[in-house]
Parts: structure tokens; C-alpha cells; sequence
């Protein structure tokens, strides 16, 4: 790469074999969530764009860059949120208020460890992927239960008891839904999820386990507390729910975990039932065409579609009432799901579809 | 060395926060330090290798039973000062407790190994030890009925509890959601053909 001698050999010697490794991945971590961020404001300004032209409006066109109209919102927001004064309530418990933003952001961004982004490229291919995923999303809830208790506000409260009961429904369904995806692939472990789906669009999951990701897919619009589920913070009845004596960064910080785990619930979704990183033209072409290939280039193309669904959904629908909410929950989605493990259970026994020659 | 860092540092964090789940004047507090007693008993899980339990510790008992307990204790309005008063006329209870606990630690440690040195250590893992795949087949297999078993008193422990607390209130007025659902638009709407006035 570069050859000034005295720098490198500084380096060769301060990068002992001991530290290179840690000090590597501490790169690679910083680059991918600085990836992520950057994605989840242009997120924001899609959303905002896109809503609009649904709704026959121009959507934000004021900041330019690069000559695109309203390119540059995402940092205008940015700098308006820096410079805005954190209020802290005064008979709000100070301690928790200012940790619960950071406890809803951090599995939103821990979870990303075990994604892989390139055949062979994730940072911790462990055995029990799956469940970290479950695991690091049900933590999430933490962040909202904290921030609505800790506020000492009635509407705050609100919206964090709704979050936390919608949570909880929803994660059932969700943990089926993935019971299905890891009967599909025999294993907890995402490469394996990934490498059981290869063979073309139509060796994916989806085909087999159409059910499970219609389930997985509105428990996971149901999780990140977006429209039509967004009871937590419900505008129309409890002004903005569990964040809403928030103001500034603190309030941006919810704001961005609450994309991240969009653009991560679609990216599960896309590993789970559309072959993560794989092409859908393997097994169609000749293997040696790029196209055929699979790679994170496939994977972010594949991952746009569910992050536009979202897009869409909340353009769509209205609200639900809360009981629906709760009914659609427990009395449509677990059942779904339950009939379908048992039907995916006799197609395993009989080795019908993707489990043929199988063991 | 550096995982023996690592186990001593959350042991100390772990010694810390269950000292403060039980001496916490804000009960909120104290649920939030035994979430964080069990994070770092999930880490130290981690360490051994236990990778399955570690995660699982997190996703059922962070994940699920802490926050219907949080969610329980925000909703009540306990007053810790009156339930304070007169414990410390317990304690002679607490000591026996303490004392039976620590001997039954002490008995293992010490007496079953005489001498106290010869703690045995675990055999060092094959090169790709999966504890989750070693759980799985140790749970389908040599122990399918006892985990078949034991899943089947949970879920009518559950069914049990969900029916001991249900009970309709006469005189409540409560929506009949599914009928709701059930509500097509002809049932509601009526659509009426009508002759346009003139444009203005």
C-alpha cells in the first residue's frame, strides 16, 4: 500500500498481531454503523418524500445538494436537533431519563454484529444468530418502558404501557414465525439460514413459508411501533407517547433507533425469506456471471423493497385501536403461525419441496 | 488472563447490582438492577462457553419476564417506607437463611472435595464445540420426555393462572370486536343516486 519507511515500521510495531485484530474490528464496527446512520437519515428523507408523492404533494424541497432538491434535509434536521436545548422535567428521575434514549439505540445497533453483509463477512457468525436477534430485539422495549416512567408524565406513561404490552404480544408471533425459518434451515446459525435458501428467487423461503413472513413482517411493522401499530406514541390521542418530554438530540436518538430497526427488521426479512445475500438468478445463469453471484450488492437491492413497505404502509392505513391491536396479536397471528409450523412439520416428515433428500 | 479479567469484572458488577436489587429505596430501580444482575450472569455464561443458555437467560427472562415485572411494578404504587418498617425484626429468619445457604456452598466446595484444593476443572472443548447444537441433541434425544413433560405443566400453569384471574364484571360495557369485524359496508353505508346540481 504506502511505503514511507519510519511510519510503517512505527505502525508494523504499534500493530502487534495482539492488538491488530481488535483494532481492526473496532474499524470495521465504526464503519458499519456509521453505514447505518447514514442510511437511516436518507431513510428519513425518503419516507418524507415519498409520503408525499402518495399524497400528491412535493414532500421536503428546500435544502438542496448536488442540485436535488431537499437532498440535504437529513443534515439540516441534524443541526436544528444539535443545536436545541435537552429538557429534563423537573420531577422526572434524571438518571433514567437520560439513559433510556441510549438503551433503545443500542440493540437497535448491537444486533448488526451477526448480519452478514458479504459471503464469509459478519462479526460474530455464532451459533445461536437467531436467538441473539430475539434476544437483542425484546431488549429494545427497555429503552420506551424507561423513558415513558422515568419522564413522570400521564401521556408518556401511556404510550410506554401500550409499547410494552404490543411488544410483548408481538414477539410471539414473530418467535414463531422464526421457529419456521430455522425448521426451513436446521440451523439457529444466519450463514446457514442464508446458504439452505440457495438455488434461485424460487428456493427461498417466501415460496414455502408465505404465511410466516406475512406474520413476520407485521410483527416486525408491530415491534419498531410504526404505522398502522403506533399506539406508543398515537399523536391523535397521547401528543407523541413515550418520547414526548423529549426535545434535541435526546429526542433524535430515539428517532434514529426507531429507523435503524426498520432498515434491520427489513434486512432480517430479507435473510429470513428472500436469500439474504443470494442472487436470484443462481441456478439460472451460468455460476460464473456476476449476476448469479451472491454478494451485499444483491442484499441491499433486496432490502429496499420491505424498507419502501414500510414506506407504504404508513402512507396507507390509519391507526389501529388498541384492542384490535392486541386481538390481531394473539387471536390472527399466533394461530397463523401455529397451523403453519404444523404444516411445515409434515412437509419435513415427508420431505415435500425444499426438504427433498434431506434427512 | 484477559477472559479472566473479563470474569472478574462482571462478577464484581454482578455481586454489585444484587446487592442493589435488595437495598434499592425505588422498587423500579431495583427491577432495572436484576435486569442488569442477569445480563451479566448471561456474560459470564458467555464465558464458559455457554453461549445458548447466555442468550436464552437474556431473551426469556430480559426480554419477557422483567418487563411484565417492571411493568407491574411502575403500575403499583408501593410505599417502601411502610413496608421497610419492622424488617429488621426478621432478622434472626434472615441470618438462619444466609447461614444455611452459605454452609450448603461451603459443603460443596469444601467437604466434597477434602482439602478444599481440588476443585476439578472442566475438560478444555473440542475445536468446535457448539453448545447450542450439543443442547439440542441432548434435549431431543436423552431427554425429550422430561423436557416434553416439564413444557406441558408450564402451559397448564399458565392456563390455570389465565383462568383464575378471568371474570366478567356484570354491567361493563365493552365492545364485541368481533362483530365489529365482522361489519361490512352495506351494512352501515347506503348509497344514494342523485341527480348533480348545476356547476357554478
Amino acid at each position: 500500500m504506502w511505503e514511507w519507511g519510519p511510519i510503517r515500521s512505527w505502525v508494523d510495531g504499534l500493530i502487534t498481531p495482539y492488538w491488530a485484530a481488535p483494532l481492526l474490528t473496532a474499524v470495521q464496527i465504526l464503519m458499519v454503523m456509521i453505514g447505518v446512520i447514514l442510511v437511516m437519515a436518507f431513510y428519513t428523507l425518503a419516507e418524507r418524500k415519498i409520503i408525499g408523492w402518495m399524497q400528491l404533494r412535493r414532500g421536503p424541497n428546500r435544502v438542496n445538494m448536488f442540485w436535488v432538491p431537499g437532498l440535504a434535509q437529513p443534515f439540516a434536521d441534524v443541526v436544528k436537533l444539535l443545536f436545541k436545548e435537552i429538557l429534563i422535567p423537573a420531577e422526572a428521575n434524571k438518571v433514567l431519563f437520560g439513559v433510556a434514549p441510549f438503551l433503545t439505540l443500542i440493540p437497535a445497533l448491537a444486533i448488526w454484529a451477526v448480519i452478514p453483509f458479504a459471503p464469509e463477512r459478519t462479526f460474530a457468525n455464532i451459533d445461536a444468530g437467531l436467538l441473539f436477534i430475539l434476544s437483542m430485539t425484546s431488549i429494545g422495549v427497555y429503552g420506551v418502558i424507561l423513558a415513558g416512567w422515568a419522564a413522570n408524565s400521564k401521556y408518556a406513561f401511556l404510550g410506554a404501557m401500550r409499547s410494552a404490552a404490543q411488544i410483548v404480544a408481538y414477539e410471539i408471533a414473530m418467535g414463531f414465525a422464526m421457529v419456521g425459518v430455522l425448521m426451513a434451515a436446521g440451523s439457529l446459525n444466519i450463514g446457514a439460514i442464508i446458504e439452505a435458501q440457495h438455488g434461485g428467487a424460487f428456493s427461498w423461503n417466501w415460496f414455502w413459508l408465505l404465511p410466516m413472513l406475512g406474520v413476520y413482517f407485521i410483527a416486525g411493522v408491530a415491534e419498531t411501533n410504526r404505522a398502522p401499530f403506533d399506539v406508543a406514541e398515537g399523536e391523535s390521542e397521547i401528543v407523541a407517547g413515550f418520547h414526548v418530554d423529549y426535545s434535541g438530540m435526546a429526542f433524535a436518538l430515539f428517532f434514529i433507533a426507531e429507523y435503524v430497526n426498520m432498515i434491520l427488521i427489513s434486512a432480517l426479512t430479507v435473510i429470513f425469506f428472500f436469500g439474504g445475500l443470494l442472487s436470484p438468478f443462481d441456478g439460472y445463469l451460468p455460476a460464473s456471471s456476476w449476476l448469479a453471484a451472491p454478494g451485499f450488492f444483491w442484499f441491499g437491492l433486496k432490502t429496499l423493497v420491505p424498507m419502501f413497505g414500510f414506506l407504504w404502509l404508513r402512507a396507507t392505513f390509519p391507526r389501529y385501536r388498541y384492542d384490535q391491536i392486541m386481538r390481531l396479536g394473539w387471536k390472527a397471528l399466533i394461530p397463523v403461525t401455529l397451523v403453519w409450523l404444523a404444516v411445515e412439520g409434515l412437509m419435513v416428515y415427508w420431505h415435500v419441496g425444499p426438504w427433498k433428500g434431506r434427512i | 488472563m484477559f477472559v479472566t479479567i473479563l470474569f472478574f469484572a462482571y462478577s464484581a458488577v454482578l455481586v454489585a447490582a444484587a446487592l442493589g436489587v435488595i437495598l434499592a429505596r425505588n422498587p423500579v430501580h431495583s427491577a432495572l438492577l436484576l435486569v442488569l444482575c442477569f445480563f451479566t450472569s448471561a456474560v459470564i455464561w458467555l464465558l464458559l462457553n455457554a453461549e445458548f443458555l447466555g442468550i436464552v437467560l437474556v431473551l426469556v427472562y430480559v426480554g419477557a419476564v422483567m418487563v411484565l415485572f417492571l411493568f407491574v411494578v411502575m403500575m403499583l404504587d408501593v410505599n417502601i417506607e411502610e413496608l421497610r418498617r419492622g424488617i429488621a425484626g426478621y432478622w434472626p429468619f434472615a441470618v438462619a437463611v444466609a447461614g444455611f445457604v452459605v454452609f450448603a456452598i461451603i459443603n460443596v466446595i469444601v467437604v466434597q472435595h477434602l482439602g478444599g484444593v481440588t476443585l476439578k476443572v472442566a475438560a478444555p472443548l473440542p475445536a468446535h464445540y457448539s453448545n447450542t447444537r450439543e443442547l439440542g441433541i441432548a434435549l431431543f434425544t436423552r431427554y425429550a420426555y422430561p423436557s416434553q413433560i416439564a413444557a406441558v405443566i408450564l402451559l397448564v400453569a399458565s392456563v390455570a393462572a389465565i383462568i383464575l384471574t378471568m371474570r366478567r364484571r356484570p354491567g361493563l360495557k365493552s365492545q364485541n370486536v368481533s362483530e365489529q369485524v365482522r361489519v361490512r359496508a352495506k351494512d352501515r353505508l347506503r348509497m344514494v343516486k342523485m341527480t348533480s346540481g348545476k356547476r357554478p
